[in-house]
């Protein structure tokens, strides 16, 4: 178990090393045109220009200009020419409030998935499945960016039971922590269950006709007994990985609209600012985090897949 | 060669009839079927594929249930009627009093549960027992069917054990909590043919041991002559013959179960050039002959077949050997003696070598 660990990790550094050298490319050697201008904002002076020529090291050559802005991703040494605000302070700010959004969304939609799924499993074919089928297709259609802004318009602006838009930290105060990210979760969850809830209903339904589970029953077990520890366990096996991936997607930018329309100041909407003003520090920064996320989600998931099946741990 | 059967059965199948609504219409699995088990006594249902033998045994345990099955008849267990039992008294019945191995090994066991767990968790289901006692009676169980360091071994995955180990862990599973019958479905067909004589082995002096009843579904009459004390024939839905092993195997009186004993190698009789096999295949489930079931297959048809014979006993002094065939025990003994490739179970003294 150990070494899996291990292996996995090194592999994780491999792939975030591509990812690297990758986004290095697309922001500083495939466009034409001097780097540091592009970097420098907004009507630069001529000797700012030339500082940050200097401080990126735009006149070495490759490796060493790979080696100095990698350098300043890692170490959080990015400034952003367009705000001079750091763009390591701005993450730090962001990355609270996407987590929050993240993880409270994934909690929700998995939860409601597995009783929708499962419900629809155990009544396939009849009125209350067919219900949720469409139901869960509806879910899957609505784009989060209309949803959202009509849920913040109705529920937070007329009718005033949320409210809209902001952020509480949760260390401040828990409970209105949830109150202000009730919506933003419900938004983005809601495209999740759709999807998570038809692929557990198969699942399910192909669980329920193995032979363990006419065991299971032949033993003598009660079928709430069968369900859980019996069908759905093993039912769960392939939504816990996609659950894990869809996470750190989540993080490494799949919130962007979901931050965006309910203002959440998280870094997916720091992302899109940044790239709607071509602001190129921030721009490779989050890009890195996103990567990082989704390649640490990745190996996480690798390593509870093993946990949930025993079969895996031989490799 | 075995204990005899004492007096009362434990298990009494009635007149039980299956049918499933599928979209081809209705499937007669199972017309009328009835069958009786003491304890200590082993018997087989044997039958090819599509006789309605598994169906039997699982109706039995009620697990053919489903919005599309219909169900007449009865089955008695100790005073407990099973066909027509809510799922409650079903479940208290499961495991504990009536428990089951089935077909195949290999995918019969939670791919993701230790074996240990599996079994304790049938313990805890029927017994209030602590955990260290319900393991330490896993334990005791894996030994008992001849798992090696069944100490270590109670906590590995299915997939650590080989197709024979694992239908071990299977009967250890299905006698946790001393079930006073075994329903064994096709316990060993999954299975190579030193193992199956292992497992074979173990089964009987399990019974031996504990006094379970044990049915034993199989088309395998190979399997059946080691273990069985009576036999069941079935084909088509129905049970066409049935008597003690002697009777069977040395005075069948149904022309089916002549085909079967045919087909078998035997190394005690010279090998004919081919096997002889039954002719034709088996009626579709939807669409049966009317009268006897087997008439198209069968060289000897006449007249009267057309009529259900019922499954009486006709051979002189054997009141338990029943089948169901128009021909008169004289005509049988008569017509069974036949050219060797044929149906048929004696092969004509000229066949054989000087």
């Amino acid at each position: 178990m150990g070494r899996f660990i291990a292996r996995r990790l090194v592999q994780m550094l491999f792939v975030l090393f591509a990812v690297s050298v990758l986004t290095f490319f697309i922001f500083n050697v495939i466009p034409n045109g001097d780097p540091a201008v592009r970097m420098a904002g907004k009507q630069p002076t001529e000797p700012q220009i030339e500082a940050i020529r200097k401080e990126w090291g735009f006149d070495d050559n490759i490796f060493v200009q790979y080696a100095t802005t990698m350098k300043k991703v890692v170490t959080g040494d990015l400034i952003s020419y367009f705000t001079q605000l750091p763009v390591g302070e701005e993450i730090k700010k962001g990355l609270p409030r996407t987590l929050s959004l993240a993880f409270g969304a994934a909690v929700l939609w998995m939860f409601v998935a597995i009783c929708f799924g499962l419900y629809s499993a155990i009544k396939a074919g009849r009125f209350a499945d067919r219900f949720l089928t469409i139901i869960s297709l509806i879910g899957i259609s609505m784009p989060v960016f209309w949803i959202g802004a009509l849920m913040n318009h109705y529920l937070g602006f007329k009718l005033g039971w949320f409210p809209n838009g902001g952020y509480v930290e949760f260390t401040d105060d828990p409970l209105d922590w949830a109150y202000h990210l009730i919506l933003p979760w419900t938004a983005l969850a809601i495209l999740f269950i759709g999807f998570y809830s038809r692929v557990l209903r198969s699942n399910v339904l192909d669980t329920i006709n193995e032979d363990f589970v006419r065991t299971a029953r032949a033993k003598g077990l009660g079928e709430r007994q069968i369900m859980v520890k019996h069908v759905l366990r093993n039912s769960m096996i392939p939504i816990v990985t996609l659950w894990g991936l869809d996470f750190g997607a989540v993080v490494g930018g799949g919130a962007i609209l979901t931050e965006t329309v309910f203002d959440l100041q998280g870094v997916g909407q720091y992302a899109a600012e940044a790239v709607g003003q071509l602001d190129v520090p921030p721009v490779l920064a989050t890009t890195m985090f996103a990567a990082f996320f989704i390649v640490l989600l990745n190996a996480i998931v690798d390593i509870v897949y093993a946990y949930l099946d025993p079969r895996i741990r031989l490799q | 060669m075995s204990t005899p059967p004492s007096g009362e059965p434990l298990l009494t199948v009635d007149d039980l009839q299956v049918s499933f609504a599928t979209e081809e219409g209705v499937v007669h699995a199972v017309e009328g079927v009835s069958l009786s088990v003491g304890a200590g006594e082993i018997v087989a249902i044997v039958g090819e594929s599509g006789s309605g033998k598994s169906v039997t045994a699982m109706t039995v345990m009620g697990l053919t249930r489903s919005p599309n099955a219909h169900f007449e008849g009865t089955a008695h267990y100790k005073g407990t009627e099973l066909i027509g039992a809510s799922e409650d008294q079903l479940r208290r019945v499961r495991g504990a009093e009536i428990a089951m191995i089935f077909q195949d090994p290999m995918t019969s066991l939670n791919p993701v549960m230790k074996i240990g767990d599996q079994i304790v968790e049938q313990i805890q289901e029927h017994e209030a027992l602590p955990d260290q006692q319900a393991r330490e009676r896993a334990v005791e169980l894996l030994e008992k069917v001849g798992i090696p360091r069944a100490r270590e071994r109670v906590t590995n995955y299915p997939f650590e054990f080989s197709g024979g180990m694992r239908q071990r862990v299977m009967i250890a599973l299905a006698l946790s909590c001393n079930p006073s019958v075994l329903i064994a479905d096709e316990p060993t067909t999954a299975l190579d043919v030193t193992i199956q004589a292992q497992i074979l082995q173990r089964m009987r002096e399990l019974r031996d041991e504990t006094g379970a009843a044990i049915i034993l579904v199989t088309h395998d009459l190979g399997v059946v002559a080691d273990i069985a004390d009576r036999i069941a024939v079935m084909y088509s839905g129905r049970i066409v013959e049935e008597g003690t092993l002697d009777e069977i195997f040395y005075d069948p009186q149904h022309p089916y179960t002549w085909g079967l004993l045919g087909s078998i190698a035997r190394v005690d009789r010279p090998r004919p050039e081919r096997l002889p096999a039954i002719p034709g295949m088996p009626p579709s489930l939807s669409d049966r002959p009317e009268g006897c079931h087997f008439r198209p297959r069968c060289p000897h048809e006449f007249s009267k077949c057309a009529e259900v014979p019922p499954l009486e006993a006709r051979v002189e002094g054997s009141p338990a050997h029943r089948d169901r065939c128009w021909l008169t025990p004289d005509e049988k003994r008569e017509k069974r003696e036949v050219e060797t490739g044929q149906i048929g179970l004696e092969h004509k003294p000229a066949a054989e070598p000087a």
